[in-house]
């Protein structure tokens, strides 16, 4: 490491060697290397280096920036106390942006930014600039210290008698693997085991289908041509403790075909009226089907885009869905309500090693 | 006591000497000082690369920790009454509701969850470009192949980190993220189900997932980046930064500015730079306004569901994998997902353990410090490109939907292209690159060997023109001259000098085959020799 010199000047091993000019070591005897390394070429000085001016006018502008960031401070305290923070304003070409927001950013952007140009500008033109030299040092150890060090570990280890006396080695390795299963075990609890608990949803024979959107349960009639209707079983609002759960897998979305349009029998049979349902929920990883193309009566995950056509059991048409989306069987009560005729005959959203 | 004298001569000196002295003699900093104080820094564009990614987060620290102050990281359900209008009255979580107040009622509190944002996108892409620089200077080599791998984990817990973070809102569009990272999970073969219901404390989304990843984005992650970070610097100083050849620039040395004063500024200011400038960005551009976006209802979605654009290849693996599921004996394998579960750790490792690849090919032991001209090393050079191409094809196939709209292109044609691309854009692209720098080695040769074309067009006595080369300086010859090449590995001879045969192995054979790839004829231009060089230097007439 280099030993720092007097002030000003450079230490002794940082100063830029002699530099050589290849021209002469070509004159010199023996093979000269074309290619040689002429070394450091010499410093050459900046304006600031060789004009007193120039270097005060580098001065000011260093303290100009410094000067304008506290300026920018005060202004974002100011901004903090004087915008009110609902006040909206149009910037051109922003258009229309929170004032507190804007000011307070602008503001301390430039508070942050000058000091950072201060600085950058200051090393740049006044502090030297000369370039200097480190030796560098191989990182391995040199032989005689590497050799030390492995006598002495050696040495350690044979007073420990770690490799003569097995048991306690072995026992030690034992232990020492063991411990860190109490850790293991700890995190049982993080949750339930899975049980059938994805296989089962929240409708059964009998329940309502209720419009989500208008908390009224459906007839019929209510399902018109050519638009998604989306359903959730009736019993289930969004002040229940787990809505987000089971809606995460009872969303059930509905939409009406001519019957003859209808290609799959099993649809067929399950649907009402042409109207058939459908989970939502896509069996890829689970984000809701939501864009219903009304000529095809195809429907595409915005998430991933996969598409099932839903005259063909929802079968998938194109994307990196697994399978069809589940079927729910619908028939019509006495009063005139939609309603399911059972749960889903299979486990709803993505696949999963048990689902079968 | 000859303390009194000492006092008596300390009083004198200033009050930082003095606290100096008082720490030297408790933690011995001016043994730290003497190595470090005036160490040697190079000067190169690209050096200040990795600083944006380490002042990126610091950044994110600083907003980080005041974020933390007004954030719930809770998924009770309440009804919004906050000073935002549209939501008043819906229901969220309180992790939703308490980041609309962030936004809306605490002052300067968009600003730091902007900055905050915009500081991880960008630490994100610093310490990506950053590591392709390491990459294409080879700066990854012996000695720094530790540290290497010390810069990717960072960047790929920086993902999760970020992951993690942008899902605490609870906002519709990260909850569908959330949702995605629960699908993927679920795919693992005998074990997803499982894991999902330990993650998610039951069924998802259920209601500890937001206080987990709270847990795991302000104190598991960050704690073990930090960590990181500080091995990452202390190697940086121990191996000293690498340098580009030059005049008096070599192996053994290290040319540049000490660290104080010139570094301490340059990159002291350089941090006050990239805050200004985010503060400015976060003021001037909206990032996740999730106040347009909703709470998060898993039977809701919204089109354009992007991740930040660092998790956009594995959405691009996600969306491009065909549909592929196996049903056998009662259980399913839902390849269709856990493919590119599997693949997206592996397009990471394929960068990650590159260097060791490398090393072993070439057996070279040495230390390298000086930084190589991506040209000099068109295998890897073409590797890396490969790589990145690699990357950005998924990246495309992650933003499919926007491909797809804003070039009216179908979607099915991108998704495609992105399932053949996977497999042969980087192949193409490798292949490209590679002539490329072979290309720029031969014009390196011709320059050193002819000098450099003037421009100047001269009429010879009987009548040829000829254009007139300048010869370059000695420093640029030096320069051009100062990369070494490896010859390609020989296998040797089949049998010994007794005619006993040698058994090679096969992976012998292949290191063989793979440096014949790097180095051999078709992969380098072998530099100009001292003898090249006098030949035509001293045959005149020779334009």
């Amino acid at each position: 490491m280099s030993s720092q010199g007097p002030d000003e000047n450079v230490s002794e091993d940082k100063q830029p060697e002699e530099r050589r000019s290849g021209v002469e070591r070509a004159g010199g005897g023996g093979a000269p290397d074309p290619f040689a390394d002429p070394g450091l070429p010499p410093h050459e000085p900046r304006i600031q280096d060789i004009d007193e001016g120039a270097a005060k006018r580098s001065e000011r502008a260093v303290a100009l920036l410094f000067a304008i960031s506290m300026l920018a401070t005060v202004a974002f305290i100011a901004s903090y106390v004087a915008f009110p923070i609902d006040k909206i304003v149009y910037v051109w070409p922003i258009g229309r942006v929170s004032a507190l927001n804007l000011s307070l950013g602008v503001t301390l952007g430039i508070a942050l930014f000058c000091i950072g140009a201060g600085a950058v500008h200051w090393a740049r033109t006044l502090m030297s600039d000369q370039e200097m030299i480190d030796e560098r040092h191989s990182v391995a150890a040199e032989p005689e210290m590497e050799a030390k060090v492995k006598s002495d570990f050696v040495q350690g280890a044979k007073e420990s008698g770690f490799g003569r006396r097995k048991l306690i080695r072995n026992t030690m390795f034992g232990a020492v693997a063991l411990v860190p299963l109490s850790g293991v075990v700890l995190l049982r609890d993080l949750g339930p085991l899975p049980e059938n608990k994805l296989r089962h949803t929240l409708w059964s024979k009998g329940k309502l289908l209720v419009n989500e959107n208008t908390n009224q349960p459906l007839r019929p009639e209510d399902i018109s041509v050519g638009s998604l209707t989306f359903a959730k079983p009736e019993g289930l609002e969004e002040d229940d403790h787990d809505f987000h759960s089971e809606i995460a897998k009872a969303s059930l979305m509905l939409v009406r075909l001519e019957p003859n349009d209808i290609k799959d029998k099993r649809e067929l049979d399950w649907s009402h009226e042409g109207i058939v349902a459908y989970s939502k929920i896509c069996t890829h990883v689970g984000c809701p089907v939501s864009l219903y193309e009304q000529q095809t009566h195809h429907v595409l995950c915005p998430c991933h885009q996969s598409t099932f056509d839903l005259t063909d059991g929802a079968r998938v048409l194109f994307g990196p869905a697994g399978h069809p989306l589940p079927q729910l069987k619908i028939s019509v009560n006495k009063d005139g309500y939609l309603e399911a005729q059972d749960d889903f005959q299979e486990p709803v959203g993505p696949s999963f090693w048990e689902r079968g | 006591m000859s303390n009194a004298t000492d006092t008596a001569q300390k009083k004198k000196a200033p009050a930082g000497e003095r606290v100096a002295d008082w720490a030297d003699g408790r933690l011995g900093i001016y043994t730290l000082a003497k190595a470090n104080m005036r160490k040697i820094f190079p000067d190169h564009w690209s050096f200040m690369l990795g600083e944006v990614a380490l002042y990126s987060f610091i950044i994110i620290i600083l907003t980080g920790v005041y974020l933390t102050l007004f954030f719930t990281p809770s998924m009770g359900e309440i009804e919004y009454h906050g000073s935002y209008v549209p939501m008043q009255g819906i229901k969220m979580s309180e992790a939703y509701a308490s980041t609309l107040d962030i936004s809306f009622d605490v002052r300067g509190g968009l600003l730091m969850r902007q900055i905050h944002h915009w500081a991880a996108l960008l630490f994100l892409a610093a310490m990506f470009v950053h590591m392709m620089r390491v990459f294409f200077t080879g700066a990854f080599r012996k000695p720094r192949e530790i540290n290497w791998l010390f810069g990717f984990l960072l960047f790929v817990l920086g993902m999760f980190t970020g992951f993690t973070g942008y899902s605490l809102p609870d906002d519709l569009l990260s909850g569908t993220g959330v949702r995605f990272m629960e699908g993927a999970i679920l795919s693992v073969p005998i074990v997803g189900s499982y894991l999902s219901m330990f993650l998610f404390g039951g069924e998802f989304p259920g209601h500890d997932v937001i206080p987990r990843f709270f847990a795991v984005h302000v104190l598991l992650l960050p704690g073990i980046m930090l960590a990181l970070l500080v091995a990452h610097l202390i190697l940086v100083f121990y191996h000293k930064h690498t340098q580009f050849a030059g005049p008096g620039r070599n192996n053994r040395n290290v040319v540049g500015m000490p660290l104080l004063p010139v570094y301490m500024a340059k990159a002291g200011g350089f941090f006050f730079l990239v805050f200004g400038v985010i503060a400015v960005i976060s003021a001037v551009f909206t990032i996740n306004p999730i106040w347009v976006l909703g709470p998060y209802r898993p039977d809701q979605v919204s089109t354009n569901a992007q991740p930040d654009w660092y998790m956009g290849f594995s959405e691009g693996l996600i969306r491009a994998m065909p549909g592929w599921e196996i049903n056998l004996w009662g259980h399913t394998l839902a390849l269709g997902v856990f493919v590119p579960l599997i693949i997206f750790p592996m397009v990471l490792a394929a960068i990650a353990v590159y260097p060791f690849i490398e090393s072993w090919v070439t057996g070279d032991k040495r230390e390298h410090h000086i930084a190589q001209r991506p040209r000099n090393a068109p295998t890897r050079t073409g590797f890396g490109a490969a790589w990145i191409s690699w990357y950005f094809v998924l990246l495309v196939g992650g933003g499919n939907d926007l491909w797809a709209t804003h070039f009216h292109l179908s979607i099915n044609s991108i998704t495609w292209f992105v399932r053949i691309g996977f497999f042969v854009v980087p192949l193409v692209v490798f292949w490209c690159t590679r002539r490329i720098c072979l290309g720029l080695q031969r014009r390196d040769r011709e320059k050193v060997l002819h000098g450099r074309e003037s421009g100047i067009i001269k009429r010879l006595p009987h009548g040829e023109f000829v254009e007139v080369h300048e010869p370059l300086t000695q420093d640029e010859l030096h320069t051009l001259t100062a990369h070494e090449q490896y010859q390609p590995r020989e296998i040797g001879p089949q049998t010994d000098d007794n005619g006993v045969e040698r058994k090679v192995g096969r992976v012998e054979k292949l290191r063989a085959r793979l440096s014949k790839g790097y180095y051999g004829e078709q992969a380098q231009i072998p530099k100009p020799s001292a003898s090249e060089y006098e030949e035509i230097t001293s045959g005149h007439g020779h334009h």
